[in-house]
């Protein structure tokens, strides 16, 4: 039973394909500290680049923007999305296989075809472009993922302990805030990570419904890339990075430490 | 539900919950309003709008005419758009493929990974996909470009004399999107990988199969729904890409998702657009109904 384990030949190349994976990143990263402005040969090491990015005011701006943005899409979308895994997990309900097949759209056209359909929407509605319509865009989208891992999570889910509170003479509500949520939350809590980062990293829903002033990061980050190409993209990218694989490594190390 | 006065708030709460504590098909009805409500208006709405813009004109000034039109479709197959809607389908099979190609071996090493270490090894295939999808393939730009990266490491083994001049080229947009949906293909292959019971390995051994015999006729048939999921994971976002060969192939690369960005913020003919939009949605639609349809499965898609 020789094939059992990874034959050092496929040791050998999954690893490379995993130095594959890696590389772009950090060289993204070695570049960061580079003198030289072309990002071509390593000249020396600088921090000017991450002096430059915290002096941009556009940049500061478009964070800021970008937080506002993914911060009420998910809250939002969690809620919503939540209501909706709750329901086609637990009641069956007049257009239950409509409903479900509306909450796969968004997650099956491309999503440039979404993009331009919200465009099309809010300007024949006369919807000034904005954080607003961004927003409202994020959710659309949030809303069926949240659902999904929700559900997912519900799978399983015994409801005994519903009736055992109700029982013991606990309302609906009451049953709800104090037993169900707080079982159901780990799913919650991870439909609501994916929404903020989906929401984070939007780039063609959020090209489409944006106006003046509402620059995120990622829109910021594409203009800069397509007109001036400095290490300053690759300051931000360093501090995103970082940012992001801190979070990810305290969500994995706290998830082991419940199981 | 939304007056504001004080006297009636209480009352129509309690007939509200009265029917709600009563019904349990009200209460799902409920539970699913917001989202039946928000996903009508902003997902089925817009494209019921576009549908219709489809069968619009483009007036002189770039506005939106009301007069009845097909041609919008039918320019779609004119030789200079049938070329970009072709192009792009070959990127989308290509991205594709290479994925698979790529991706199979990866994921049956995970799926033949130590336990222990399999779901370290699953989260370091994704960890670098949460960072943004614009700073990655900014990435690969730093890389493919003349006199980059690449070109240093392969002059310096002396695999190449001059620069390559990838930058700017199919190949380089190619690079950019297999890089992209790589893990959109590792993972479905993985989950369909990992759920082959060892002992039907065992048993075609014990039959006289010889391993590649085996791989081919037990392992890679029920690998299939695997396949499938990562081919409409990869697929349909490839065929509707249009920043990939924005930074990465120049102006010489266009796929049909350039066309609809175009179309909506440069050119201004919406209804072109619009058609284009169309025929892209039908295109991914009826390749994924066929799949699902074919397959019939479902959990590979939600992992």
């Amino acid at each position: 039973m020789s094939e059992k384990k990874p034959s050092l030949w496929l040791r050998a190349y999954s690893i490379s394909v995993y130095g594959l994976i890696y590389a772009p990143i950090l060289i993204l990263i070695v570049f960061s500290f580079n003198t030289q402005k072309l990002n071509i040969r390593w000249e020396g090491f600088t921090l000017d680049w991450y002096k430059v990015l915290f002096n941009d005011s556009r940049i500061l701006l478009a964070t800021r923007n970008t937080l506002i943005i993914a911060f009420i899409s998910t809250l939002v979308a969690t809620i919503i999305g939540t209501m909706a895994a709750l329901a086609m997990h637990r009641y069956r309900f007049p257009l239950y296989n409509l409903s479900e097949t509306v909450m796969y759209i968004p997650i099956v056209i491309p999503e440039v075809v979404m993009g331009i359909s919200l465009l099309v929407f809010f300007v024949m509605i006369n919807f000034t472009l904005g954080l607003t319509t961004i927003t409202l865009s994020h959710i659309a989208f949030n809303i069926p993922f949240v659902a999904l891992v929700v559900r997912a999570r519900l799978h399983g889910y015994d409801k005994a302990i519903d009736e055992a509170a109700m029982d013991l003479g606990a309302n609906e509500l009451t049953t709800f805030w104090r037993v169900t949520l707080p079982t159901i939350m780990p799913g919650v809590l991870s439909g609501a990570m994916l929404a903020l980062t989906l929401s984070l990293d939007d780039y063609v829903i959020t090209y489409f419904t944006a106006g003046p002033g509402s620059t995120t990061l990622p829109l910021r980050v594409f203009s800069m890339v397509k007109t001036a190409v400095t290490p300053e993209i690759n300051a931000l990218s360093t501090i995103w990075v970082l940012i992001i694989f801190i979070l990810l490594v305290i969500g994995q190390i706290s998830q082991k430490k419940k199981a | 539900m939304i007056s504001g006065q004080v006297g009636e708030t209480p009352k129509s709460k309690f007939s509200l919950t009265k029917i709600l504590r009563e019904n349990s098909r009200a209460q799902g009805f409920f539970l699913i309003s917001p989202t039946n409500i928000y996903l009508f208006l902003l997902v089925v709405l817009p494209l019921i709008l576009v549908t219709g813009l489809s069968f619009l004109s483009r007036g002189t000034y770039g506005q939106v005419e009301f007069t009845l039109n097909f041609s919008n479709y039918t320019r779609l197959f004119d030789p200079l758009y049938g070329k970009v809607m072709l192009f792009s389908l070959g990127v989308g099979v290509g991205t594709t493929v290479i994925c698979i190609l790529i991706g199979y071996p990866l994921a049956y090493f995970l799926a033949h990974a130590p336990i222990k270490q399999r779901s370290l090894l699953l989260f370091l295939i994704l960890l670098p996909f949460w960072t943004n999808f614009i700073i990655r393939i900014f990435a690969w730009m730093i890389i493919l470009r003349s006199g980059g990266i690449l070109d240093s490491i392969l002059q310096w083994l002396h695999i190449t004399q001059g620069p390559l001049n990838l930058l700017y080229t199919p190949t380089a947009v190619m690079i950019g999107m297999v890089y992209e949906f790589l893990p959109f293909m590792v993972l479905p292959l993985y989950t369909s990988l990992e759920k082959i019971e060892n002992s039907l390995l065992e048993a075609a051994a014990d039959l006289g199969a010889p391993p590649y015999k085996a791989f081919l006729r037990v392992t890679l048939p029920l690998s299939v729904p695997g396949m499938i999921a990562g081919t409409i994971l990869t697929f349909i976002p490839a065929m509707g890409m249009f920043v990939v060969p924005d930074i990465l192939g120049g102006a010489k690369t266009i796929l049909i998702g350039n066309v609809i960005r175009n179309q909506f913020l440069t050119a201004r003919d919406w209804p072109f657009g619009a058609a284009a939009s169309m025929v892209l949605m039908l295109m991914t639609m009826i390749l994924t109904l066929y799949y699902t349809r074919k397959a019939g499965f479902g959990e590979e898609l939600l992992v």
